[in-house]
């Protein structure tokens, strides 16, 4: 039986060690995992649980990423509750194997943290991982800070596991910036925390001998396309079963979470949107730039990427009748396109009746610092756009680079 | 609010100084950010720690800012680094030396016009004095107290014995040593 941890009220946890913490509580069967930076952290606290007798479940050490979500798939489909951590490299190795676990219906967790992408090789912050993985049919959960790590790891383990929606779910947090960065976190004690996630409930696990069941069959056209479809369905109707679980987790702790967080958009007259920390530096710049130049700006945050919250998003431009312009702000690479982020959003206001105006920002790659007066300028130009009522930039641009100028496409709406 | 910003070499212990700090303030009912800037950075290298402290949670997450207090725990930084960068008319500086306060301002031109804000220890010799190690992160803690009037000293010290309970007691004794002798010896 496992040893209780120790724990204060309140702690002074960095993003990673709030995410291993919660995979320790949740009391995993599994975790296959191999180390990368900037979430090394989550698998050697993870490692020091079980060596110390904090964890009954097995840590398995294997040979690359790819191995570890392979080794997560096979202890899934044997009917163990199963979670691992990864970051880039590392999570762009196991890309193959996310699909197989989405495919496969395995609710594994997974706690991502943000790092770019090589090459030029760069282990700091950026969502180019998030982005390579959006379309791999796992939920993906994002976190602006630890104690967000911390509590929506507990959540994901209820969403995933749910029978109503068995699919793997992601976890985000920022590299360095949220884990790497201690902050002030209130933690659940191990009962409270154990008794929310609860126990685990196998689906037609391999390991049940008196059901035989085959995972990862080959399917042609005869039955892939109708198993995609159902996979596509489950992930929009798990809509219910995340708000259910955000609802349930608000009841025990009184911390407040939504599939799509909204500040001060009651009366918002431009409106920023991002992913992340960057949400919280977003919050602290509108805040500061409502007292100091009286400008209405809102933010609006996607606390759940996969499924896309694009019904919660509307509402949210809906939310204040005077929203004019709205701003998007993607931390990938765009890859000779829109940003993702913009892209989604603006598909998701054209049936609004704001249908405001909308711009892309690329920045913060490979973790350059977004600053509390760069997003104050960048909303100041969204209210030039509101003013003039059309976007009076390029559609898309890039904040914090250093070089020439960069701007692609302008608007034919003026 | 209140920002502070490490100097330090990747292994002086810059970053465990940070955390500590937070842990002491997270028992107080105030809140706490300590990061640091190092990524891939090997031991040796310069390289920055940082604390904000508020009474609200803090959700500015900028890497960089205007610091209070800024920390120099490694001797030659004070040379080598921009350690009035982004200072404030009222910035804090807390630099260990083995020079005196008069003798190491008039080297290093930036601060000229700070004299009235510098303050000097060794943390380096308070370390391996107390500790047995030259761990300048603890003595730095004890000058910050000091200078900022953070804490009462033995409030400050209860705080440090519980974050480091899971040490040996003479690394406890070593660092509390080593706390009061730089909070006494800080000018």
């Amino acid at each position: 039986m496992a040893k209780e941890f120790e724990l204060n009220e309140m702690e002074f946890w960095d993003g990673n060690y709030a995410a291993s913490q919660a995979l320790r509580q949740a009391q995993v069967d599994v975790v296959a995992a191999y180390p990368i930076t900037p979430s090394t952290p989550i698998v050697e606290n993870y490692g020091a649980y079980q060596a110390n007798g904090y964890v009954d479940g097995e840590f398995v050490m294997v040979e690359s990423e790819h191995g570890a979500m392979s080794g997560c798939v096979g202890a899934a489909a044997s009917g163990g509750r199963v979670a691992t951590a990864t970051s880039s490299q590392g999570f762009a190795l196991m890309t193959e194997v996310l699909y197989q676990a989405s495919g496969m219906r395995l609710p594994i967790v997974l706690t991502v943290v943000n790092r770019a992408l090589a090459s030029p090789l760069n282990v700091r912050g950026d969502h180019s991982d998030m982005y390579l993985g959006r379309d791999s049919g796992w939920i993906n959960l994002d976190a602006f800070n630890s104690q967000e790590a911390y509590d929506l790891t507990l959540c994901a383990f209820r969403v995933g596991e749910h029978l109503d929606v068995r699919l793997p779910v992601m976890v985000h947090q920022d590299g360095f910036t949220t884990s790497h960065k201690a902050q002030n976190v209130n933690p659940l004690q191990d009962e409270v925390a154990y008794k929310f996630v609860g126990d685990y409930v196998p689906v037609d696990d391999m390991l049940d001998f008196s059901r035989p069941v085959t995972h990862g069959a080959q399917t042609e056209e005869d039955w892939h396309y109708e198993h995609k479809a159902k996979q596509h369905k489950a992930l929009m109707d798990s809509r219910k079963v995340i708000d259910e679980v955000l609802e349930d987790f608000k009841e025990l702790t009184g911390r407040e979470y939504k599939r799509v967080e909204t500040y001060m958009m009651e009366d918002a007259e431009v409106a920023i949107i991002a992913l992340g920390s960057s949400v919280e530096t977003s919050i602290f710049a509108a805040k500061q730039i409502r007292e100091e130049e009286g400008l209405k700006v809102g933010v609006i945050a996607p606390r759940c990427f996969r499924p896309f919250p694009f019904d919660l998003i509307r509402d949210a431009i809906d939310m204040s009748a005077n929203l004019k312009a709205v701003v998007c702000m993607d931390r990938s690479a765009p890859g000779g396109a829109m940003g993702a982020l913009f892209n989604e959003v603006s598909a998701a206001a054209y049936t609004t009746k704001n249908r405001p105006l909308i711009t892309n920002y690329i920045y913060g790659l490979g973790g350059r610092d977004f600053g509390v007066e760069e997003a104050k300028r960048i909303m100041r130009e969204q209210k030039a756009h509101a003013d003039a009522g059309h976007i009076t930039t390029e559609i898309q641009q890039f904040s914090g680079v250093r070089g020439p100028r960069l701007g692609f496409f302008t608007t034919r709406r003026d | 609010m209140t920002d502070i910003r490490w100097h330090s070499r990747a292994g002086q212990g810059a970053v465990t100084g940070a955390k500590g700090l937070g842990d002491v303030l997270a028992t107080t009912g105030k809140y706490a950010q300590g990061y640091a800037l190092y990524g891939s950075a090997k031991r040796g290298a310069a390289m920055n720690a940082y604390n904000r402290i508020a009474d609200e949670p803090i959700i500015n997450h900028e890497t960089n800012m205007f610091p209070d207090f800024v920390l120099v725990i490694d001797p030659a930084l004070a040379f080598s680094d921009d350690i009035t960068k982004n200072d404030k008319s009222t910035t804090k500086y807390i630099i260990t030396t083995h020079l005196t306060k008069d003798e190491l301002i008039s080297q290093i031109p930036a601060l000229q016009d700070k004299a009235d804000r510098v303050f000097v220890l060794d943390c380096i010799e308070i370390s391996l004095n107390t500790i047995g190690r030259a761990i300048p992160n603890a003595p730095m803690l004890g000058a910050l107290v000091k200078v900022s009037n953070m804490f009462e000293l033995d409030f400050f010290l209860d705080g440090m014995k519980k974050v480091l309970s899971k040490f040996p007691q003479k690394i406890i004794d070593g660092n509390m040593a080593a706390i009061t002798r730089a909070y006494n010896e800080v000018n």
